[in-house]
């Protein structure tokens, strides 16, 4: 499985034909506590860079965007009711959504796990 | 608040105590603070409901108006120093008692909040008023009091060399009882001076949490020993501005530079109970005809609080009516951690303020249902003094 990380501190794993989307540890530890998520619609078609989802922490609001094209096929529906568990498992129970990839190349112009770790030093 | 401001940020005394405790320092009102500390805002906040919260608000402008020629007649000294300062505020400070504190407005000429502030009578001597100003308006506020006071009275600024500490929560007497036992005697809205450490404390019944607590004005030398010493019991935590901001939004308490400014008026921001009854028969308060028409029904808008559903509606947010009609603005909202909801405050005419009352507010586009409600949110537990008992 391929894990990709973009400057706004979202992850994009890739698993089979279908990409997980959440946000980083980095990045839930630097908003605090998460109060609210505005989740996608399945079935929405989002272009690399469009705002696709929402989490609120007690200060402010943060825009989620998608990583790369594709189709949203997956939303976890979890976060309506536990909005915290992007704090407390942000890369696996915390997951937001999940895309079909319109180009899975589109991956390769974001960083690699390294790249990211330097990224956040 | 301005926080990009070109001037460097100030440093608060106890700088090195909130980066030893992990705070995570942001600029706020040309200062640096702790936003939070490692526990984080919902913790911290729950913290201080139902144990003791500490909070550095040193960025705060405390002072002291003093006359420069008392009689020594205390009652006529402070008639002076009152008579100075009343044009200026809406309040009634020539009949505050010693050691009583007045929540006031500072007011321009057509009525406008320049401030909100809290005026005190000192307890100790007459002719003097103990005052804290907000951290963004300070200067201007000295500034005001200076011109009105000329030569009669001084006004000393504390602000640099003094800490000020805000201990909140349903602990924090406790918390006092074993430091300065003297000042758990102070009904809420009243102030005492009190010796700890070889050093003078100012402390009041007051605050911005809608708790029992204190605020207390502590000497350089004296505010790290403070600190550690509240800090050390265990039922109190360090608290960062995050928390502050959404216990004072449960607890209904407006933020100067979101839900006041020059632009609102007392009567428009619900805080008519800050004009003084003698202040309102005599309209001798800036923009007192505007203010009394206002008040006798010619009111455009009015704040209130809103219970929001979904996402939280944040400053700037557009408030409309049923029909999806806008008809005002937010002007500070967020999530209630002791309500696990979205609520806020904003500004909306008359007509629709009743509690109850069905609205919209729109969030990132979309419409989401909000509903009027009566502030505070979450009742306030302030220390209220037992009546004394006749035999």
């Amino acid at each position: 499985m391929t894990t990709r990380y973009t400057v706004d501190h979202e992850y994009i794993r890739l698993d089979g034909a279908e990409a997980v989307v959440g946000i980083t540890p980095y990045a839930q530890e630097q908003l605090g506590d998460i109060v609210y998520v505005e989740l996608p619609s399945v079935g929405q078609a989002v272009k690399k860079g469009d705002e696709a989802a929402v989490v609120e922490s007690v200060k402010a609001a943060s825009e989620i965007y998608a990583p790369a094209s594709g189709t949203v096929v997956a939303v976890n529906d979890r976060l309506s009711g536990e909005p915290g568990l992007i704090n407390l498992d942000p890369e696996a129970g915390g997951w937001i959504f999940k895309l079909r990839l319109d180009d899975a190349s589109e991956l390769e112009a974001l960083m690699d796990a390294d790249a990211y770790a330097a990224h956040t030093a | 608040m301005s926080e990009s401001s070109a001037e460097p940020l100030k440093s608060v005394l106890l700088d090195a105590r909130h980066r030893a405790l992990g705070g995570r320092m942001v600029p706020f009102a040309g200062h640096e603070l702790p936003v939070q500390y490692p526990s984080g805002i919902m913790a911290e906040h729950k913290w201080t409901r139902e144990q003791a919260g500490l909070f550095d608000v040193s960025h705060m402008g405390p002072a002291f108006v003093t006359l420069s020629q008392p009689t020594g007649d205390a009652d006529a000294d402070h008639a002076a120093i009152a008579a100075l300062v009343e044009p200026l505020v809406c309040g009634d400070i020539a009949g505050l008692k010693p050691g009583q504190i007045r929540y006031t407005l500072l007011l321009n000429e057509h009525g406008g909040v320049l401030d909100d502030l809290m005026i005190a009578r000192s307890p100790l001597v007459g002719g003097e008023l103990y005052i804290v100003v907000n951290a963004g308006t300070k200067d201007a506020d000295y500034a005001r009091f200076a011109e009105a006071l000329g030569s009669h009275a001084t006004i000393a600024r504390s602000d640099g060399h003094y800490a000020l500490l805000a201990l909140q929560g349903p602990q924090a007497a406790s918390v006092m009882e074993g430091l300065v036992p003297a000042a758990t005697a102070l009904g809420f809205m009243n102030y005492g001076a009190f010796e700890w450490a070889g050093e003078t404390l100012f402390i009041a019944r007051s605050g911005y949490t809608g708790e029992d607590g204190f605020e207390i004005l502590v000497p350089r030398a004296a505010a790290e020993a403070l600190w550690d010493a509240l800090v050390a019991d265990p039922r109190v935590k360090p608290i960062g501005l995050g928390a502050r901001d959404s216990l004072r939004l449960e607890a209904g308490l407006p933020l100067y530079g979101h839900d006041l400014d020059p632009g609102f008026s007392p009567a428009e921001g619900n805080l008519s109970f800050a004009i003084g009854k003698r202040r309102r028969a005599s309209a001798d308060f800036p923009g007192a005809g505007r203010i009394l028409r206002e008040l006798s029904g010619a009111l455009g808008r009015l704040r209130v609080g809103l219970l929001v559903e979904g996402a939280p509606a944040r400053e700037g947010a557009e408030i409309t009516d049923e029909t999806g009609a806008v008809i005002g603005t937010v002007t500070s909202g967020g999530f209630a951690p002791s309500l696990g909801r979205a609520i806020a405050m904003g500004y909306v005419p008359p007509k629709f303020s009743e509690p109850g009352t069905r609205l919209g507010v729109l969030v990132r586009g979309r419409s989401q249902a909000a509903t009027v409600a009566p502030m505070p949110f979450v009742p306030h537990r302030y220390f209220r003094k037992p009546a004394k008992q006749g035999l």
